[in-house]
């Protein structure tokens, strides 16, 4: 392949003064959270972690299904799992969602419920970062803090994040 | 799961085409297609005249900004006056589009199939990060205010922590692929670095940095699959298409063990039945294996079977997938060296095992004799796996 390829690369200066076209789309969306998931934020605001279990294979599925899809049945019934888990992952993030640096890096990985296992869900944790890069933060016991109950609106934010129990603690 | 692998009509790459790999291109994604198409049917021999219908892949609508894009670019492919279709799986789609120019051939109802895969992601502003933030589910991770790069975060340190693998072997493939693309003439990151570049970059998402990651891109890629019957009257190397496979895993990332990515072993199962490959490891002369993450090599390789669980870091610190060595992996330069078009990424993967295949790989050419080739992808919330298996004819 000793010949040149087609297209004609654009450095960010020729890019900004190149003939173009701008839009912003203006799309927004609302979405109705579903038969599971509806009850999952509902119980969020009471505080409480909620799943489905599977009456054939027994598994509790959080995010919880309305079907199993491993059986491809509906699943049975609404079961409260302690809001208790291990950190089967974690990752400390220095950039925002939109790229930019983060004064103060956040902590997110997922957490298996020990209740639940095999369903775990991610969010913020609570550690030190420095836990997270010695990797001993995994299999840590971490357990969710909520917000005021005033201050709940139904939302995977209503858990503000997932910090270690302490010793004693159930 | 059960696949027919004795297929009867054997489909034929004959031809591959290629535009720059680029942050920013002037041209249009209809230009770029119009440009790689255009070169994948001079190398054939073959004109538009000639092609019987077209598949054209391109991920989410959201990077070009254009919607229904297969209809958008279906002049660039060729595609207008016959039958011709888009398809889409996420990441997974480069290779996912010939799989499907594949069924069109094998399946008798065509005999020349135009395959042409083109993403251009510069035109999201001011960063195609923003754009990434839809693929997370509405109602319980967009809340979190995600960035994309934490989900392949989280999944590298799963597979560090399992198999207790250090940042210096993963930095290792990055610093492989950047040093194959110098000889890879679409190249947009070819670069000699060292593992200390990559482990003193940026860090973004600990234990992602910036020399972990592949770059933005804007890029195009074509093939030209035919019947044997065409085959054996244009050319005298074709390079066959021996096994195709692909899987999916569900979406729900949390409850799956991130280690290993399964879903990849079962497109990579029946791609390896359908070409009667019983050991991998061995059958395998040529890989190209998806990397839009340094670790996403070894992951892959893992789940490809090419290495055992935990074993793709030691074969790579041993050399075995360097360019020279027993078991080749991205000879091209891959995505983090040649660039990261989606779609046409994965498509430039199956083209380097075209070339690689008929000898025409050039300054990259592989040292041992490549008679079997493949191509991997994989896309979506870390769940689509796509694979082909190739063999010179």
């Amino acid at each position: 392949m000793g010949y040149k390829l087609p297209g004609t690369p654009l450095k960010r200066a020729e890019f900004e003064k190149a003939f173009k076209v701008e839009d912003k789309p203006e799309a927004k969306y609302a979405w109705a959270a579903g038969q599971a998931l509806s009850r999952f934020l509902e119980e969020l605001k009471n505080g409480r972690i909620v799943g489905r279990r599977c009456r054939n294979c027994g598994k509790i599925l959080i995010p919880p299904r309305m079907y199993c899809e491993h059986c491809f049945r509906p699943t049975g019934e609404w079961v409260y799992v302690r809001p208790v888990g291990r950190i089967v992952t974690a990752v400390v993030s220095y950039i925002a969602a939109t790229r930019e640096r983060l004064e103060k890096p956040e902590v997110i990985g997922i957490v298996e419920f020990e209740d639940a296992p095999g369903s775990g869900i991610f969010h913020r944790l609570n550690i030190d970062p420095e836990l997270v890069i010695s990797r001993k933060a995994f299999g840590m016991r971490v357990k969710a803090v909520w917000k005021p109950p005033k201050e709940r609106e139904g939302s995977i934010n209503d858990i503000l994040y997932f910090e270690p129990v302490g010793e004693g603690e159930g | 799961m059960k696949t027919n692998i004795y297929v009867k009509r054997r489909v034929a790459v004959v031809g591959a085409g290629l535009t720059l790999f680029r942050r920013r291109m002037l041209e249009t994604p209809k230009e770029l297609a119009w440009e790689a198409a255009k070169m994948a049917l001079d190398w054939a021999g073959l004109e538009l005249d000639d092609v019987d219908a077209v598949v054209i892949g391109s991920a989410p609508d959201a990077f070009d900004g254009v919607h229904m894009k297969g209809e958008y670019l279906a002049d660039g492919s060729g595609g207008w006056g016959r039958p011709t279709m888009r398809v889409y799986v996420g990441g997974g789609t480069g290779v996912f589009t010939p799989i499907a120019g594949w069924w069109h051939v094998a399946s008798g109802l065509f005999d020349v199939v135009l395959v042409v895969a083109e993403e251009k992601m510069s035109p999201a502003q001011p960063h195609p990060q923003f754009v990434f933030k839809h693929i997370w589910d509405p109602i319980l991770e967009r809340p979190l205010n995600p960035n994309l790069i934490w989900i392949f975060a989280m999944e590298m340190h799963r597979y560090m922590y399992k198999y207790n693998v250090r940042k210096e072997d993963i930095a290792l493939v990055s610093v492989k692929n950047k040093r194959n693309a110098l000889d890879h003439p679409a190249a947009q990151l070819a670069a000699k670095i060292t593992v200390e570049d990559v482990l003193n970059s940026e860090v973004l998402v600990y234990p992602v940095q910036r020399l972990d990651i592949s770059p933005v891109t804007d890029g195009a890629a074509a093939l030209v699959m035919v019947s044997e019957k065409v085959a054996r009257r244009i050319t005298d190397s074709p390079v066959w298409v021996e096994g195709v496979g692909w899987a999916l895993d569900s979406t729900q990332w949390t409850n799956r063990e991130l280690a290993y990515p399964k879903y990849v072993e079962v497109a990579a199962r029946m791609a390896y039945r359908m070409a009667g490959i019983n050991n991998p490891r061995k059958e395998i002369d040529v890989a190209e294996v998806y990397d839009p993450f340094d670790y996403k090599e070894l992951h892959h390789m893992e789940g490809l079977m090419l290495a055992r669980k935990g074993e793709a870091p030691i074969l790579t610190r041993e050399g075995v997938t360097e360019r020279d060595g027993d078991l080749p992996v991205n000879p091209s330069g891959g995505l983090l060296g040649v660039g990261n078009p989606i779609a046409a990424a994965g498509l430039m993967k199956v083209a380097e095992i075209f070339w690689q295949l008929r000898g025409e790989a050039g300054g990259r050419q592989v040292k041992k004799p490549a008679y079997t080739g493949l191509a991997q992808a994989w896309g979506d919330l870390m769940q689509a796996g796509t694979v082909i298996v190739m063999r010179a004819g």
